[in-house]
Formats: C-alpha cells, structure tokens, sequence
C-alpha cells in the first residue's frame, strides 16, 4: 500500500506487529535516555523477536522501494552519499545507522521513523538506504526485497567472526540466484569476487569502476584476497589500484573485467578530497568531492551507479557528491585546542593501507604527520589483531613525526610498528589518556590523524563530539 | 651497531607466502628478519610461488595458512616436493607450517568440502573438517610449549580443520586456553625433528621472541653444526610486553569461556 489519503502508509499486519513496534519504541527511547549506544539496535531486537515477520511488512512502506549497500569497506559512506542524492532528487531516505547494519538495525530505522500506530509518515516520498553486513546480506534480501543492491568489495576482515572469505562470497551467491524479484545489482566492476556475481543476476546489472591507470600502484598488495579465478588459475592484471582491485583478467579462461557503465576518469588525489571525472551512461561530469583517498572516489562511484540505478537524475547525484560531508567516524574532523583532529575508521589491512597512502601521498616530503593509532579487540573489531601484519605500516617509515599508540592490544600495536622501524612516542592503553597526549604532541595549527579500530573510533567520537559540541550519531539523524 | 659476524647467514626458504598468508603470516618472516638483522646474521629468503622450483638447501623453512580454495591450489604441487622437503626435515632443517601450512605439512587434510587433499607427511599427523554445522576453532590460544627454554607461547587460531597426531608425532604444546588441534586431547601443533606445526597464527613469531630464537638456532645449527654459531641474548621489551598482553587476553577469556560452560 503507497500512500493513503493521509500521506502515510501503516503495516497491513495484525496486532503482532502494530504492539512490537510500540514496545521497540519503548526500547529504544529508553536507551537513548540511559545513553547506551544511542539505542540503534535495540528497538530492532525486540520488535524482530516479537514479530519475526516485520520486515517483510516494513520492506513494503517506502514508496520507492529500498537499496541495500554490503561489501567490506565503504558501505557507511556509501549509502550516506546515496541518501544525500536521494534527498537532492526530493525523496526522504530512510537510513540505518553505522554499526546497526544487522536485520535488527533495519527495523530500528524504521521503528525511529513511524507513529505509535504504525504508520510511517510520508511513506510516498521514501527510499530505504540501508547498509547490511556481509554476513546478514543472504537472510536480509528475500525478507527486505530491495529494488537494487550494491556491491563495494570483499576483503579479509574480522575472520574470527565470519570464517572464510570464500564462503561470505557463497552466500551471496546462493541469495542472488534463488531470488526471482529482478533485483537490479549494482557490482564493482574492478573487484573479481563482486564482478562474478552477475552471473547469478536475474535482473538488471549495473557496473562501477576506475578507468584511469595512472592511479595504480606496482603491484597486488600483501593484503589482496581474490588471487584465483573460479577455474583455478591465477589473476593478471593490468593495473591494480586497491588490495586487488583493478583491471584484472583470467590468461586461462579469458575471464575479464569488464568495462563499467559508470566509471571514473582523470583522477587527482589531494590532500583534502579527490576530483575525477565521473561518466555516466551518455553524460560525463566534472566531481570535486570532499573525502580524500581513492577508496573515496570508489564509494563515490558506487552512490553514483546506485542512484542511476534507481533512476535518480544526475543533477542530484553531482548535488550530493560535490557537497559530501564525512560520514560517521570516516574522516570526520574536530577542532580542538586549535588543532586538527581527523578520526579515520581503519579496521583491515586493505582499508589501513588504503588510508596511510591517503596520509603519506599529498603531505609534503619528511616527518610531518602527527598519529593516534589504536588498536581495540572487541567482537565490532574483530577478536583476531593478526591483520596488523598485513598493513604497510612501513609506509610510515620517515613521515611520521609523532605516533601516540592506544587500544586494548596497544601493545601489540607498538610491536607492529617497531617492526616496521617506527618507534612510538608513547604507548598508553587508555584512550581518553592517549588522546590527550596525542593533542599535546601535535603543535597547534597542525593536524592529528587519528586511525582507530571500530570500538575506539565510537569512543573517540564521543569523546571529540562532546567536547566541540558535535551532535552524538543518533542525534545527527538522515 | 650490530655487523654480520663472520658473514653468518641462513637460508630460508618460504612457500608460496603470496598464496598461504591469509592470517598475516608475513609478520613471521617480518620478524625473522628482525631479530637476524639485529643479530648481525644474514637472512637470505627465498619465496616460493606456484611452479617455481625449490633451491637446493634450506636451513628454515615457513609455510602460512590459507583457505580451503588456496590449500586446494597448492596441495598437489607441495606434495609432489614432499621427498625433497622430508629430506631437508631429517637432515634437522628447521620449520614452521603455521594453520593451512600445517594441516598441509601432515600426511592428509580432508576439507569441509570432502575433498582429500594431500599433505607433505612431515609430521605423522591428519586433519578433517568436518564441515556444515560444526564450529571452526577460533580464538586466543595460551599453550606451554614442549621445547626447553621457549615456555609459554600466545597467539589466535581460526580453523575447521581438526588434526589428529598419530603415534609417530608428538605435540609441540600443551593447551592451557583454547583449542588446539582438535579441542579434545589438549594437544597444540606437532614436533619432529626441528620441523614445528602449530594453528597458532597472530602472527606467532614476533610476540613470540623466544620461538623465534629457538628456530634461528635450529637453523644455525643446521648450517654450521653444534657450536659452530651461537645466538646471543637480546633485549626486546616490546616483543616481550606484547606477549605478556596477548597472554593475559588468552587467560582471561579462557577462563570467561570455561565458565560459561560451567
Ligand atoms: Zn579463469
């Protein structure tokens, strides 16, 4: 049902779900007051165990319909891209929250966003921009049943929690291809793993990529996962921009990347953001966007090939891209005793490595950059710190002025780095101690780059947004 | 300063560290180098890919992990070498097959696929996965190695595979917290000759220091005989507090698990 009289749509469902909804309102107020995690999931938890069917039902309101946005790394400044195309092009998304990316955080979303009685005010307006975990992704699709999901990339990550990346990548698989909704997919034409789920498409396939070799690095990197094609040789390549993604081919099956229908050309990578030219079936435009680092540049494309996906105009896709602010904890910058601070969310080796070149490659020559490294092992962090050997902290080697280290392994941080030939200027476990002597260790005017693991960057964030005044996540609603 | 002494140097040999490095077992060659540059003894490495040939002596040799997709890519190739690496290991060349690397390094691994994968027959050792709804071992590990002088080691394991010694293999640790091979017989990795397999991954050298001076010494020892060059003691604070971390988290959340199960 779109759009009633009133201009809200409310569940067809029975009482079970109208009273679950009520009772996770109740949940999440009451968290939100007790101040624990600003009451994200929780709402989700308890109208889902109530009523396991709602998200069939709630999949339904949106008027027009929903995208869903997985892979590794990227997915929270993706869709925060994706929701501000869509409101340009005057439509109300309806966001989950970083870090509630679970079934149980898309409930939350929309819980947050309907009346008492279940209904979901503007219904007619609204597109559901959701980022669902890797794992989550096969039990969330045929309940939600998007209209389009996109695909970033797939890399190691938290294997303690997901085992294999192989069988991340089969689930996928076994979702998409018993799905009979012509789903349309948006797919990293660069990423082999992502590539190849179009062959289990029943719908539409639209494909994002980078066309500008001059961005490559040398070579696959040590923290590159998808080294063989399914007929078992191993991947060429042409150019390799990130981990191992680029423009790969298979010499034994003639397997190959193939060109993508939204595509980034001419790329500059600057200190604070990146222009490219974005081309987009029969329109090319000029993006100056202000998120640095080539990862930055494919979140972009992958927004960009979302919101053509969905038919959104391209006016509202350049709206949003040129005015993009950071998302939660991914670049975000604080001001603080006049300094710098930028909080950089770094929780695997191919998103570690990606942003120390973002760090290392504009600053100008010699020790300039000043450094909060933290290092948490909670279960959102990953139980598993081996990943840090699959980092080039090397790259540090000669730019670093300062590194302060911190996080519940802090110590196996520092090892890491004096590894790589960094000797730490302070190694304190406790974060709110070690980022105070960071601040004091960066002279003022300067900056302090802040990499920190999952848990840390929430807590660091608190602690940033409380001080300078920033409203908490929850409060800074989409 | 540190300068070779003599012109020292071992030959180490890592097999395909592009393929079998899916726990960032590159921090152990990282290591390696470490301390032998410390040291003052040359490391010469040699990285083995797929269809390169073996060199003709090695005095260390590291294999790492890798998934099932990686081990099946490699098994037959590394097999086919088993009579010369076999050779290398009774000569007392000293090794490390961590996870993927180890199960391989046994006489045979049967994947969660049922595929029977086989293995290089080092150790007298075999590894089943048993596949669909069992759990993976994962977690932090403290186990009490069965070496003189290397004590307690740390580090996390994450595998389906459960390895089995057979009588011709003994144990290179003791479980204290964690699974182990199989989560049954207490038993952690294998022993024979100076070859050790082990799950432990996180990567083990590094936090590990005097793991990783006894496997130099293995390999001294292989090049230039008994007494023919000795390792000296070294200060390595940060190695050692990263150990002392690494062993408090296995304790502590061994004892939270074996509580729960209480
Ligand atoms: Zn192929």
């Amino acid at each position: 049902m779109i759009g009633d009289g009133s201009g809200a749509s409310g569940l067809a469902g029975s009482l079970r779900e109208r009273g679950a909804l009520l009772l996770a309102r109740g949940a999440g107020a009451a968290t939100r007051w007790l101040r624990r995690g600003g009451g994200t999931a929780l709402p989700g938890l308890v109208a889902t165990a109530l009523a396991p069917a709602l998200l069939e039902e709630l999949g339904r309101l949106p008027g027009h319909g929903s995208v869903t946005v997985t892979g590794t790394n990227g997915k929270t400044t993706t869709a925060h891209l994706l929701s501000a195309a869509a409101r340009a092009a005057g439509l109300q998304p309806l966001a989950n929250h970083s870090g509630s990316n679970l079934e149980r955080g898309i409930v939350s979303a929309f819980v947050a966003a309907m009346t008492a009685g279940g209904r979901l005010p503007v219904a007619f307006r609204r597109l559901g921009v959701f980022e669902v975990d890797e794992a989550a992704l096969p039990g969330v699709l045929p309940r939600l049943r998007p209209r389009a999901a996109l695909f970033l990339n797939l890399f190691r990550d938290q294997l303690d929690r997901y085992g294999e990346v192989d069988s991340l990548a089969e689930g996928w698989w076994g979702a998409l291809e018993g799905d009979a909704s012509g789903l349309t997919l948006v797919l990293n034409a660069d990423d082999p793993s992502i590539a190849r789920l179009a062959g289990a498409a029943g719908g539409e396939v639209v494909t994002f990529g980078v066309e500008d070799c001059d961005v490559a690095l040398a070579g696959v990197e040590h923290a590159a996962d998808a080294r063989f094609c399914d007929c078992g040789a191993l991947y060429a390549y042409d150019a390799v921009f990130i981990g191992h993604l680029g423009h790969w081919r298979c010499d034994a099956c003639g397997r190959r990347r193939e060109t993508p229908a939204v595509s980034a050309r001419a790329v500059e990578l600057l200190a604070d953001g990146v222009r490219f030219e974005l081309a987009l079936p029969g329109e090319t435009l000029a993006v100056a966007l202000p998120l640095a680092g080539l990862h930055s540049v494919y979140n972009a494309l992958a927004a960009a090939a979302g919101a053509h996906a969905l038919g959104l105009p391209v006016t509202a896709i350049a709206h949003a891209l040129e005015g993009a602010g950071p998302a939660f904890g991914r670049q975000e910058r604080f001001r603080v005793y006049d300094r710098d601070v930028r909080l950089l969310l770094a929780k695997n080796p191919a998103g570690m490595n990606e942003l120390l070149r973002t760090l290392v490659t504009p600053a100008p020559p010699g020790p300039v950059l000043h450094l909060l490294a933290v290092l948490n092992d909670g279960v959102a962090d990953g139980r598993d710190v081996s990943w840090i050997y699959d980092a080039d902290l090397e790259l540090l080697q000669g730019r670093a002025a300062t590194i302060v280290v911190s996080g519940t392994r802090a110590d196996e941080l520092a090892l890491r780095l004096v590894l790589a030939g960094l000797e730490p200027a302070l190694v304190e476990p406790h974060l709110a101690s070690a980022l105070e002597r960071a601040i004091e260790l960066t002279p003022p005017g300067a900056r302090l780059d802040v990499l920190a693991t999952y848990t840390a960057m929430v807590e660091l964030r608190e602690a940033l947004a409380n001080r300078t005044g920033v409203a908490p996540y929850w409060g800074a609603a989409s | 300063m540190t300068v070779a002494r003599a012109g020292l140097a071992i030959r180490v040999v890592s097999l395909y560290p592009d393929v079998m490095g899916v726990y960032a077992d590159r921090g152990n060659m990282i290591a390696l180098v470490a301390r032998c540059l410390r040291s003052g003894i040359g490391c010469q490495v040699t990285a083995i890919g797929i269809g390169d040939r073996l060199p003709a002596e090695a005095d260390l040799v590291l294999i790492g992990g890798g998934q099932d997709r990686e081990q099946r890519r490699i098994a037959g190739e590394l097999a086919g070498r088993g009579a010369l690496l076999r050779e290398w290991a009774e000569q007392g060349a000293a090794m490390l097959a961590v996870c993927g690397g180890f199960q391989l390094f046994g006489r045979s691994y049967r994947t969660a696929a049922g595929d029977e994968l086989p293995g290089v027959g080092i150790f007298d050792a075999v590894t089943v996965a048993p596949g669909p709804g069992w759990q993976r071992c994962i977690g932090d590990v403290l186990a009490r190695a069965e070496i003189e002088g290397v004590g307690e080691v740390v580090g996390f394991e994450n595998h389906g595979g459960r390895t089995y010694l057979g009588p011709r293999a003994r144990p290179f640790a003791q479980v204290l917290y964690g699974y182990g091979n199989n989560g049954d017989d207490g038993a952690e990795g294998a022993l024979a000759g100076a070859a050790i397999g082990t799950y432990l991954h996180g990567s083990v050298l590094p936090k590990n220091p005097a793991l990783t001076d006894h496997l130099l010494r293995a390999a001294l020892r292989h090049r230039y005989g008994d007494g023919g060059a000795e390792l000296l003691a070294l200060d390595d604070p940060y190695a050692e507090r990263a150990h002392r971390a690494a062993a408090a988290v296995a304790r502590q959340r061994g004892r939270a698990r074996a509580a729960v199960r209480w």
